[in-house]
């Protein structure tokens, strides 16, 4: 149970908040008037509210490891792993029906909600192909890439640079757009083949800043600044489409991006390819020991996981009509890689709800207005404190001895 | 089992580190189906030798000649680490280095890599030929795991292995490459007796399929039990080679270890 110990480090808490915040909540400084209220009552509130979130917090610790006590006496050697979402994701009893109640809402979600409710979901799911994306570079093969967004970047100027030049429609260039970003993944590859950790991510931050700088000053070739607008939403055989239905088609066009993203990344992680991935990420000598070639595994990943990047930078160009290097800041790749190490590194279902989390999240807190992004962020910290492993921490494929190997 | 030609050959091998020099001058020879120990003090360059023979460090002179049975001899000098493996040398590493969050079977699995060829199309399509591969290299890895006697753990994780199954699985992995020459760095560190006594066997069963093994070991006891050949290296140059009996006896081997003249 709680101790004074305890009560005294939750007093401690408590002073430590009310100083974090004194400014914000206590003091509000009317300049028109030119008065200063405080607000005291906001002080109590705050103090109040971490004291006993942190003996929550701490009763919650202490029932655990009381738990784990009992287990080690009982002789019980290894926790058995069957919580709710490893249940979930491994019987196909649960499995199966789940999936088609949310393959039901979801082809079923824009004919119900608004236009705007749809537009929000769009880039959600936008957000889920980037993840899925990065999660095969920072996730499975460990390589730490925070200029992700520059491929990102790379696929909507395809996009919107080969309609501007040659006229080329939405659907030729998707592919073309994904493979020119592998490309440049591959580009970025060689140099960070022989970097690790700290190293490779400021040179990959180093790298996504140079596309965006790129793309901002050399005026001829991007028109700078101002962008490229005009771009044509994605036909579909030449049907004349209002607004509300090409949003429409693109959503539907998203889910089957998706679909076909968690295919295959799924069967990649599966393969030969994705164990060389995984030994890459564990350990490099040893990956290298046991005859894998450490430069195509990088290069694969890199490329691979641009590829993604770039296809949805051409849907997001289609999307919004117009694309600017404003699109594509250093906190775009934040984002995407807080929703792989949120969602659970190489976890394909992780990322998934990660994405969802992340992008739904601040929009539906709109109603708290300032407090929005506080909220959105205490989540974060909360989160990386209590499950440091992700939403959904990995699990391996198992295999069994038999004819031929069952997936589970 | 042994034929005249030896399977390894190095010759004159030299590694610098800036002013220090690891190795000096070293030959040894493996031939098809031996064990052969290298043994010394701490510091004494076994290690080095071995990252050298395994193209983690490129030696600063020598020759490094291989001779797969019924193959031409080829230079492993100056090969990546993956290529050499490609040839036919896989090892084990002194500090364990498995791959900690990977089921064991899939631990073993990845020494398969450089005997198969799945692309990335191959592993999208899932055709015909992949799905093949892919059973063969679990089949093969399944009964790797028994030979060593891990079947029972394949799913798993390597990291919550017990010390001992963990120095064995390494070894599985390495022969999941099929090698022609098995390196193992200090394979018995850590064992209690028993472990140490198991690992023997394993080690003798291994070469009795054929493969010819380079040991870096301390313990005495087991590297006299199981080596048809010594060498003993003390600051990067050799001091001896010979038969266990030949090395029981040599003063400079006593030297080295004890410190001084007996």
């Amino acid at each position: 149970m709680i101790s004074f110990k305890d009560l005294k480090k939750a007093f401690l808490v408590a002073l430590w908040f009310i100083f974090l915040t004194f400014p914000i909540m206590v003091i509000k400084v009317n300049p028109f008037e030119r008065t200063i209220a405080w607000r005291w009552h906001n002080m109590f509130y705050v103090a109040a509210g971490s004291f006993i979130l942190y003996l929550i917090g701490r009763l919650f610790l202490i029932n655990k490891a009381a738990q784990q006590e009992r287990m080690k006496k009982q002789g019980i050697k290894s926790v058995p792993k069957t919580d709710w979402q490893q249940r979930l994701l491994t019987e196909p009893r649960l499995f199966i029906p789940t999936l088609g109640i949310m393959l039901v809402i979801l082809l079923v979600f824009p004919h119900v909600l608004s236009t705007y409710q749809v537009n929000i979901m769009i880039t959600a799911l936008m957000y889920i192909v980037l993840g899925l994306g990065l999660n095969i570079v920072v996730g499975v093969a460990g390589l730490l890439d925070l200029g992700y967004v520059a491929f990102y970047a790379v696929g909507a100027y395809s996009y919107a640079l080969l309609h501007l030049h040659f006229g080329l429609g939405f659907w030729t260039v998707l592919p073309l757009g994904g493979m020119l970003a592998a490309s440049f993944g591959i580009l970025l590859g060689f140099p960070v083949l022989r970097l690790r950790g700290d190293y490779l991510a400021i040179v990959t931050l180093g790298f996504g800043e140079i596309i965006r700088l790129i793309l901002e000053n050399w005026n001829d070739f991007s028109h700078g600044p101002s962008g490229i607008s005009n771009i044509p939403r994605p036909g579909f055989f030449g049907m004349e489409m209002t607004l509300d239905q090409s949003i429409m088609y693109l959503y539907y066009l998203m889910i089957g991006m998706v679909i076909f993203t968690i295919f295959v990344v799924n069967r990649l992680q599966n393969s030969r390819i994705g164990r060389a991935w995984f030994a890459l990420r564990e350990d490099e000598i040893a990956c290298q020991a046991m005859g894998i070639d450490k430069t195509k595994t990088k290069l694969t990943a890199f490329a691979l996981g641009a590829f993604w990047a770039g296809m949805v930078g051409v849907i997001f160009a289609a999307k919004t009509t117009f694309v600017n290097p404003a699109s594509f800041t250093f906190l775009e790749s934040a984002i995407i890689l807080c929703i792989v190490v949120l969602g659970g590194m190489g976890s394909i279902i992780g990322v998934i709800i990660a994405a969802l989390v992340l992008m739904l999240l601040p929009e539906y807190l709109r109603a708290f207005s300032d407090y929005r992004m506080l909220v959105f962020g205490g989540t974060l910290v909360v989160m990386m404190v209590f499950r440091p492993q992700g939403i959904i921490s990995t699990v391996r494929r198992t295999y069994t001895l038999e004819k031929k190997p069952t997936i589970t | 089992m042994t034929t005249d030609t030896p399977i390894l050959e190095i010759k004159g091998l030299t590694m610098n580190f800036g002013g220090i020099r690891a190795l000096d001058n070293l030959d040894l020879q493996i031939r098809k189906g031996e064990i052969v120990a290298l043994i010394g003090p701490n510091g004494a360059g076994k290690t080095t030798f071995f990252n050298c023979l395994t193209g983690i460090y490129k030696p600063s002179a020598g020759e490094l000649l291989l001779t797969p049975p019924g193959q031409t001899t080829r230079r492993l000098n100056g090969l990546k680490p993956n290529r050499v493996t490609q040839q036919g040398l896989a090892r084990t590493f002194q500090n364990i280095r498995l791959f900690p969050n990977m089921t064991v079977l899939e631990n073993v699995m990845i020494g398969r890599h450089c005997r198969t060829r799945a692309k990335v199309l191959g592993a999208i399509f899932r055709n015909k030929k992949t799905v093949q591969e892919e059973k063969e290299i679990v089949a093969l890895a399944f009964k790797i795991l028994e030979k060593i006697g891990l079947a029972d753990m394949v799913n798993e994780f390597a990291k919550n292995l017990p010390y001992g199954a963990q120095r064995r699985l390494e070894i599985a992995r390495a022969l999941a490459t099929e090698p022609n020459i098995l390196l193992l760095d200090e394979p018995a560190a850590g064992m209690n007796p028993q472990e140490t006594a198991e690992l023997d066997n394993l080690i003798t069963e291994i070469r009795d399929d054929g493969l010819s093994i380079l040991l870096i070991e301390h313990d005495m006891k087991l590297v006299m039990s199981l080596s048809d050949h010594i060498f003993v290296v003390d600051y990067g140059k050799k001091i001896a080679e010979g038969s266990p009996d030949q090395i029981r006896n040599n003063p400079a081997v006593i030297k080295a270890y004890l410190g001084e003249d007996v």
